[in-house]
């Protein structure tokens, strides 16, 4: 048993992010597994650990059976959907510092522009595997989709904190810009304006508009934790899992997260914040850049300031001041995040944490030492 | 949540009551209905009626919603006067303000009855239609 601070990542790998892979999903998540375990210096017969998403399609045999390893000793999947994401580190991590596993492969691989769709009315039902009943306490009053839902969370920040939509484009033309000089994202050379912002159409009025919606895309992601012992004689700089937490909070919902009696704070967010701040020693202003999941725009304000990098209600002018540029205080997504590098559930955002720990980011932030993941609901820090 | 812990709730909505559970050992009110009492660890509880009254406290223009009917419709988060929140619609969809005073009503949609809710004058005495 050794302590979680003592594992690294130690490989990753990626497909291309597409709007039509024209491939199955286990052949996205082989394709990724295949280039992590490669980019690890491992053959798949090292690996004996598999974590993946309770919602991922890919049956842990079916993926084994096509990579070639020969026994896995231990599984896991974490819950919810992109709000596991970052919780599959610590428990890919926990695996391996308590001996059950030496090497974990993690995977995450979905068709979900050119499959099932997250964003289509309906689909939020299934996918919180609700039940088809005339009658239910959420869906039937015109939450369909994932856009309608957590606009209703984000409306008491926005309320509270006179925060405009204008604000949230100005989160989003940032974005666009680490996109538009990142070759692997989606929207590369395509950056944006504050008045194109301003010009896409109403999803969900006043809270989103087309442009503070996270993509629809195909692709898969791979991930490859071990110990740190064993990562000083692998190929690549180790990327140490200095902190890792999760947050599931009592009274909430991982969809209709609606029942806390102050919604202008992100209760999970801070709650797993504080524990990463307790467990790595570290300080909000030690962070060199900061991966936020953001399924929309506005999530990236509020855990900014949840994770204390400003005061409450200060992120739009934290924001507007340029701090979250590659150039700023505090680097924000600097591979595009999920608006305009890929929406692979939030995994993408973890390779990139790992490219900025080796200095191989296409929007390498010079020295970055100290990289934060947050989901809100989990996350982690990795050191160099 | 499970079906079968809400179904007294919309039984409740069947005769123009809107139900929260009580827990019968500590007097917490809950809601959405859960089987246990967060505060005492409770599985026996009352259906309690609410009086209707209550505030918005969140609201979204839900726009070609998928049911059960199409058109646009005005999703709101109410805290209701007994100190629980409760997701619903309202029948207005401009002028909506956080804060502003609501009462419930039960109306058919597509042959199912559901709580709405509409504005009402800060004192007005509750009407339930029926």
């Amino acid at each position: 048993m050794i302590p979680l601070s003592n594992t690294a990542i130690v490989g990753i790998g990626q497909t291309e992010f597409s709007k039509r892979s024209g491939r199955s999903e286990l052949q996205l998540a082989a394709e990724a597994s295949i280039a992590a375990i490669r980019d690890a210096g491992l053959k798949p017969s090292d690996i004996d650990g598999l974590v993946t998403f309770t919602q991922d399609t890919n049956d842990e045999l079916e993926l084994i059976s096509s990579l070639g390893i020969e026994q896995v000793r231990w599984t896991a999947r974490t819950p919810y959907g992109g709000a596991g994401s970052c919780a599959t580190i610590q428990v890919a991590a926990a695996a391996v510092a308590s001996g059950a596993a030496k090497a974990v492969l993690i995977y995450r691989a979905f068709n979900e522009r050119s499959g099932f769709r997250f964003g289509q009315p309906g689909s939020a039902n299934a996918y919180a595997g609700g039940v088809d009943t005339p009658r239910s306490m959420h869906f039937s009053y015109g939450l369909d989709t994932p856009a309608k839902i957590f606009s209703l969370w984000y409306q008491p920040y926005m309320h509270h904190f006179g925060v405009t939509n204008e604000d949230l484009g100005r989160y989003v033309v940032v974005a666009r810009q680490h996109a538009a000089t990142n070759p692997a994202a989606w929207f590369f050379n395509r950056p944006i304006t504050l008045n194109d912002h301003q010009q896409s159409r109403w999803v969900v009025e006043p809270m989103l508009r087309l442009l503070d919606c996270c993509q629809e895309s195909d692709g898969g992601v791979a991930i490859i934790v071990t110990t740190l012992d064993r990562a000083r004689d692998l190929p690549q700089r180790p990327a140490r899992i200095a902190a890792a937490s999760q947050a599931n909070l009592g009274n909430s919902s991982n969809l209709f997260n609606y029942y806390r009696p102050h919604l202008e704070v992100f209760a999970e967010a801070r709650a797993s914040g504080d524990d990463l701040w307790r467990q790595s020693g570290l300080q909000p202003n030690d962070i060199d850049v900061a991966m936020i999941y953001e399924n929309f725009s506005p999530v990236v304000f509020m855990s900014l300031e949840a994770h204390g990098f400003c005061k409450p209600g200060e992120a739009k002018d934290f924001i507007k001041s340029g701090a979250i540029g590659l150039a700023g205080q505090l680097p924000v997504n600097t591979n595009g995040g999920l608006l305009g590098e890929g929406y692979i559930h939030g995994m993408n955002n973890i390779t990139e944490a790992v490219r900025q720990i080796r200095g191989t980011a296409a929007n390498q932030i010079a020295d970055a030492e100290n990289v934060l993941v947050s989901v809100g609901r989990s996350g982690f820090i990795l050191q160099k | 949540m499970g079906i079968l812990d809400e179904t007294f709730f919309w039984e409740g909505v069947d005769q123009g009551k809107l139900l929260v559970q009580k827990c019968r050992d500590c007097g917490t009110l809950r809601h959405p209905p859960l089987p246990m009492c967060a505060q005492c660890q409770s599985l026996h509880w009352d259906a309690m009626q609410l009086s209707g009254k209550g505030k918005i406290y969140s609201w979204v223009i839900s726009k070609h919603p998928s049911q059960p009917d199409a058109a646009a419709r005005t999703v709101v988060l109410v805290d209701l006067e007994e100190g629980v929140r409760i997701v619903s619609n309202l029948e207005q969809s401009t002028g909506i303000e956080i804060g502003m005073p609501v009462e419930v009503v039960f109306r058919e949609i597509d042959g199912v009855r559901f709580p709405q809710f509409r504005p009402r004058e800060p004192n007005s005495a509750l009407e339930i239609t029926q």
